[in-house]
């Protein structure tokens, strides 16, 4: 290849690495100025307070089977997990602190918000999405009717109230799993499930700390599903990629922040 | 018969009643390279439906988009009953957007609500009625476009037709002083396209308002407008009553009424010649 060619070559990788980063700030703060747009017209959803109550109904409510079941899994199979490592100490009693802590601390919030992600998000994303695409928003813009106050506001807030509710939910479900494995089927002592359980579960170190994460995750989320969905290209392709967006953004968010946020929490700024 | 920018004094309309809607001079572009309308002189009087014809993708929609604020112009002026709709903030377009109503081209209605709640929603947004005048007028609002039967239905139980009727019994909820149509007869059957048009014409006519469509249908567009505008490339290229029109002989508006493939506008995207083309060696 001729100098020049690498000269070309090299001009146009640099190009299209400057062309990406710009359009990734650029993006980053519309949706700066989008979420603070949304917290604004907060006073707005909740003056609507039937369109939010809807929201939280399908966000949370219709994610409940999933987030149940999920969460009973979890529980058992950590119960099966924990079992075996304790039992090479004799520790066995120790099952209720092992399965208590991981799941109000880590497994609830993450895989619970996960989860919420794959079920919620993508739904709100391809929602809005399709709104814009067939002109429904702009519909709604042209009867100066303002779609962050009646689309995308309730539809936030009702994903940031849903997903402390569902984590709690999955948490509870993972230590009734871990008791049905560990005490019914491999015989652990109720007593000392229960009794170690309440014993070594701090209310504001651990479960406080986990409502905490639950929440920071579920604006994480609905944030990134309503942006991505008003930021749609209004194609089935474009709702398609954003949908897919919301789910791969919202995923890497939310492990990105669950370390931050439990360096923080469990290791104080220092490490 | 005009061929091009058609002068404002010389519209053929009765020159003392109010201009409902007036374009001086507009160009607009999404990126400065790459100008979608240049330079375009319209003028819309109250009372009146005018039509904005074109092809596809020669700016005509986005003309609506500048009367209705979604767009600012480059330059030029953009009237709508007197106001400066660019210089306006948005309290002050939100306020002109509730006197305009707006027929998208497929509806636009919101699938998740019936079609009841359609009609309703712009009376439930920006009025504080009580719910038993709210469901009269909604009601009413149906019954003029023939589908008071369908208040319980989806959207999504509507045809293409029907749908588009209950967003015009929507756009006109607040008794509008201005409806824009975004290809109100794009996908339509004959008897609906037929239907769409007549109401176009009764409800502008019934309840005094002023009328823009945007279109492509030559001979529906005909039957029930008072004017024309033939859009091109972005500009206006010709305009006229639908009598002007039928006996004009200007090749662009010849074309467009004749349905010709080749004319003004080509059959053939440019293109190197053919023949140089397949003699290419690979």
């Amino acid at each position: 290849m001729s100098s020049s060619g690498i000269a070309r070559g090299v001009a146009r990788g640099l190009r299209r690495v400057g062309g990406g980063t710009v359009e990734t700030i650029t993006r980053l703060g519309f949706a700066s100025r989008f979420f603070i747009a949304v917290l604004y017209h907060t006073p707005g959803a909740f003056r609507r307070l039937r369109l939010t109550l809807r929201e939280i109904y399908f966000s949370g409510v219709l994610s409940l089977v999933i987030i149940l079941v999920s969460g009973l899994f979890v529980g058992m199979v950590l119960a099966l997990q924990g079992v075996e490592v304790l039992e090479r100490y004799g520790a066995q009693e120790s099952l209720g602190i092992v399965v208590a802590l991981s799941l109000v601390r880590e497994l609830g919030p993450v895989v619970a918000g996960l989860l919420f992600a794959s079920r919620a998000g993508s739904a709100v994303t391809a929602e809005i999405g399709l709104m814009k695409a067939t002109e429904q928003i702009a519909a709604m813009e042209m009867m100066a009717v303002d779609p962050l106050a009646r689309v995308v506001a309730p539809r936030f807030w009702g994903g940031v109230v849903s997903m402390p509710l569902l984590a709690a939910l999955f948490s509870t479900l993972g230590v009734f799993g871990a008791y049905l494995v560990g005490v019914k089927l491999i015989g652990i002592d109720a007593g000392a499930f229960w009794g170690n359980m309440q014993a070594a579960v701090d209310f504001r170190r651990d479960i406080v700390n986990g409502v905490i994460k639950s929440v920071v995750f579920g604006m994480i989320v609905a944030l990134i599903a309503v942006f991505e969905g008003y930021d749609a290209k209004p194609t089935a392709e474009g709702v398609s990629t954003a949908t897919t967006r919301t789910v791969v953004g919202s995923s890497l968010m939310i492990l990105a922040a669950d370390f931050v946020l439990t360096v923080f929490m469990f290791r104080g700024v220092g490490l | 018969m005009k061929k091009t920018r058609p002068a404002r004094p010389d519209v053929p309309f009765d020159a003392r009643r109010e201009i409902a809607v007036q374009l001086s001079d507009v160009s607009f572009g999404y990126d400065r390279r790459r100008p979608v309308l240049k330079s375009i002189d319209m003028t819309i009087p109250r009372g009146k439906v005018v039509a904005i014809m074109g092809g596809s993708g020669c700016g005509k929609t986005t003309i609506l988009r500048l009367i209705g604020g979604q767009l600012r112009p480059q330059s030029g002026k953009v009237l709508v009953a007197g106001q400066s709709v660019p210089d306006l903030d948005r309290d002050g377009l939100y306020a002109l957007r509730r006197r305009v109503g707006m027929l998208f081209q497929f509806g636009a209605l919101f699938t998740d609500l019936s079609v009841f709640e359609n009609v309703a929603f712009p009376l439930r947004e920006h009025t504080e009625l009580p719910e038993d005048m709210v469901r009269d007028l909604v009601l009413m609002k149906l019954n003029a476009v023939g589908l008071r039967g369908t208040a319980a239905l989806k959207p999504s139980e509507l045809s293409g037709g029907m749908a588009r009727r209950v967003a015009l019994a929507r756009a006109t909820a607040l008794d509008p002083m201005l409806v824009m149509y975004d290809e109100p007869f794009a996908g339509l059957d004959p008897i609906s396209l037929g239907v769409v048009g007549q109401l176009i014409r009764r409800m502008n006519d019934a309840l005094g308002i002023t009328s823009v469509v945007v279109t492509h249908d030559v001979y529906e567009s005909l039957k029930i407008v008072d004017y024309l505008y033939f859009v091109s490339e972005g500009r206006i290229v010709a305009a006229g009553t639908p009598d002007e029109v039928r006996r004009s002989q200007d090749p662009f508006v010849r074309q467009f009424v004749d349905a010709e493939p080749d004319g003004p506008v080509p059959f053939h995207y440019a293109a190197r010649p053919l023949a140089e083309e397949l003699s290419r060696v690979i």
